[in-house]
């Protein structure tokens, strides 16, 4: 603690110094630098990066730094705007307001602090809300912990959100950054969620290539999206984009049913920038194997290891790692998967949530035999050789 | 929004709705209304589905009037009676969840802040006593806690009346409603006390009952939250329908609880009282 000193009359905010550029120039051209860094870190990289104009902090510790990190960027003068909110309704209420004034809103929770802020976040997509939301997934069902568990990623899956789950601390720094452009593009204008599994990313280091911090993305342009920013400046009409659409008639009803069929046909229109910037939407190891192991998140790093170890025994794994949850890469998975007979869905949680999309993107498509796991939750490990023996139960159950 | 947005390009106003004609060349944009011009000139809400004889309509259309740059204006509400008739007036309404309308106004005022330095938009948090203090109470506080320049319009029905007549914190203590079936036990909850330990800048109560003092108290609120810090209005808005008021008593209702418990009632910060002083007096 230190008590506040005022900047100097001749202080220059350190983002005016950056130049802006594309997010395709920042992720897929410039070089990078190889540094080794927790994830709270590689989400401060990529934030400094975002050209962020406002972002509004609840401190859900001991999960992530990540937002008191953006309050030093705010001192740096990376980030324009920035406060402590009252709790998470309030920040994700705020986050979106700012969203609605037409400039770049970020904010960033975990578990508990998701749940409480979820009645304010599952209507972001319907106001057509821009804001990027930084997940740190931990425990949130009873006996409460604070260990990882990525449950409360399930809750969000039906929102019209976009959803990204990052696998170790380089993509929690790409994915970042792509959701903070994809989520601006008119046809899309929709808010993101970059998830990540606490501690195992968050807290742990990892090695992250990254370009200079003398570039930022472009700035959000206000006047561009598909319904108009809340700042009155258009001409006055009665029926205003928030108007409450509550009456008991077919009117209401099909204004209702059109406006979020439009959302998630947004949200599908989103894959093709996700999959320019991230290099596809899923990425496939051995994609000729008929033993396979599809997930997400930090499953993957452990799928990754046991798919290496199976290899050096001269047994051929494949692995689809899924990046975007939402728009889920259907086609792509149902590609991926069409040859298997047997797969593996290995997740950090107790319900399944992958195990459910992939069967139900599957279903009439792949005969190949889905195991109901491996699973580990309230906090658990995932040990390699887990999944190595649900690999081998599943050639012995379905030879 | 300039002047000038609204006005339509040559050659096409006569292709407008009447409506929007009469908001162009009879509407308030760029004018200082007074009360007396009330009848005279188009107003910003008109059509409302508000029960008859509705105290509230009758303050949110004096807010309308009162506010000093509609074209610059955007009102927060949530749900509950008041918004019905605000998402009818011709100002950009954000209609958000429970009880959010004071921190989505935070973010809401700091990002119009960044995008227009140039130009001051002013935001109008503006709802029921069940929307601001029950459910809304944490955001409220904290609002005022932060001295966020926007100003806050309580519509004080003392009920839950959209939802059918339950009691809320603004409720008198005894008073038999929904949810209350033996009587409100707690007292009204006196937010006029909280607001000036919060340190908010312009306070003000008021009835509707004099109709150019309702003008005049908007203004001053929404200049002070303009420039000095948070102001708040806690307006007595009577439900008729849960208070089983007869329509043509609804004006009697408002001046006896005006003259019992409600009289107008100003508390300006030092600060905020120089600067209206100043903006007065320069008028003048």
């Amino acid at each position: 603690m230190s008590n506040a000193v005022a900047k100097p009359k001749d202080w220059v905010p350190k983002g005016d110094l950056q130049k802006e550029i594309s997010a395709e120039k920042m992720l897929l051209e410039l070089p990078r630098e190889l540094l080794f860094i927790t994830g709270s870190e590689a989400a401060r990289e990529a934030i400094k990066r975002a050209n962020i104009d406002c972002a509004i902090s609840y401190p859900i510790t001991p999960q992530s730094e990540t937002m008191q990190q953006a309050g030093y960027l705010y001192d740096e003068g990376y980030i324009k705007e920035y406060y402590r909110a009252e709790e998470e309704i309030g920040v994700m209420s705020a986050t979106a307001g700012a969203s609605r004034a037409g400039v770049r809103a970020l904010t960033a929770t975990s578990g508990p602090g998701l749940m409480r802020g979820m009645e304010a976040i599952s209507s972001w997509p319907g106001a057509r809300v821009t804001p990027v939301l930084l997940d740190m997934c931990r425990v949130i069902n009873t006996p409460l912990a604070i260990q990882p568990d990525n449950i409360e990623i399930s809750f969000l899956l039906n929102t019209g959100m976009i959803m990204l789950h990052a696998e170790n601390q380089q993509d929690f720094f790409d994915y970042t950054l792509a959701a903070c452009e994809v989520t601006e593009h008119v046809d899309v204008t929709l808010p993101a969620m970059v998830s990540v599994d606490g501690f195992f990313v968050t807290h742990a280091r990892g090695p992250v290539s990254i370009p200079s911090d003398e570039y930022k993305l472009n700035r959000r342009d206000g006047w561009r999206s598909a319904v108009p920013a809340m700042d009155n400046e258009n001409p006055p009409a009665r029926i205003s984009r928030d108007a409450p659409i509550q009456k008991s008639n077919f009117i209401s009803y099909h204004m209702h049913a059109s406006w979020q069929q439009e959302v998630f046909a947004a949200l599908e229109r989103s894959g093709k920038y996700f999959e320019k910037l991230l290099k596809g939407r899923i990425e496939i190891i051995n994609p000729e194997a008929e033993d396979f192991i599809i997930c997400s998140g930090s499953a993957v790093s452990q799928a990754r290891e046991a798919v290496r170890q199976e290899g050096e025994n001269g047994r051929v794994v494949g692995l689809v790692k899924v990046k975007t949850l939402r728009p889920f890469p259907t086609t792509s998975i149902v590609n991926a998967l069409k040859n298997a007979k047997r797969i593996l869905i290995p997740e950090f949680n107790q319900a399944g949530w992958m195990h459910k999309e992939v069967c139900s993107v599957l279903y009439g498509k792949c005969k190949a035999n889905i195991v109901d796991g491996p699973r580990v939750f309230g906090g658990m490990t995932m040990p390699t050789e887990m999944v190595i023996e649900w690999l081998a139960k599943a050639r012995k159950d379905f030879p | 929004m300039s002047l000038d947005t609204i006005k339509p390009s040559p050659g096409f106003l006569e292709h407008l709705p009447i409506e929007y004609q009469d908001l162009v060349n009879h509407g308030q944009y760029g004018k200082k209304m007074k009360a007396s011009d009330m009848g005279k000139f188009k107003e910003l809400i008109e059509e409302h589905p508000m029960c008859a004889g509705c105290a509230m309509t009758l303050f949110i259309r004096l807010v309308f009037i009162g506010l000093p740059n509609p074209e610059h204006s955007v009102i927060v509400g949530t749900a509950g009676c008041g918004r019905l008739a605000i998402s009818q007036g011709n100002v950009p309404f954000i209609y958000g969840n429970y009880g959010d309308t004071n921190s989505t106004a935070s973010g809401l005022k700091r990002g119009l802040e960044l995008r227009f330095p140039n130009q001051k938009k002013d935001v109008i948090a503006m709802c029921g006593d069940g929307g601001l203090v029950d459910i809304g109470f944490q955001g409220l506080m904290h609002s005022w806690f932060r001295n966020e320049k926007f100003a806050t319009i309580m519509l004080d029905n003392e009920v839950y009346g959209n939802t059918g007549g339950q009691e809320s914190g603004m409720t008198l203590k005894g008073k038999v409603l929904k949810m209350a079936p033996r009587g409100k036990v707690d007292e009204k909850m006196d937010v006029m006390g909280l607001a000036k330990v919060a340190g908010v800048d312009y306070i003000a109560r008021i009835a509707p009952t004099n109709p150019g003092r309702v003008l005049r108290t908007v203004r001053r609120a929404i200049l002070v939250a303009r420039e000095i810090g948070s102001s708040y209005i806690q307006a007595y808005t009577s439900c008729n329908i849960e208070y089983s008021i007869p329509t043509p008593d609804v004006m009697k209702d408002a001046f006896d609880i005006e003259k019992e418990r409600y009289g107008f009632e100003e508390i300006v910060s030092d600060r905020a009282k120089k600067f209206l002083d100043e903006v007065e007096k320069k008028k003048k």
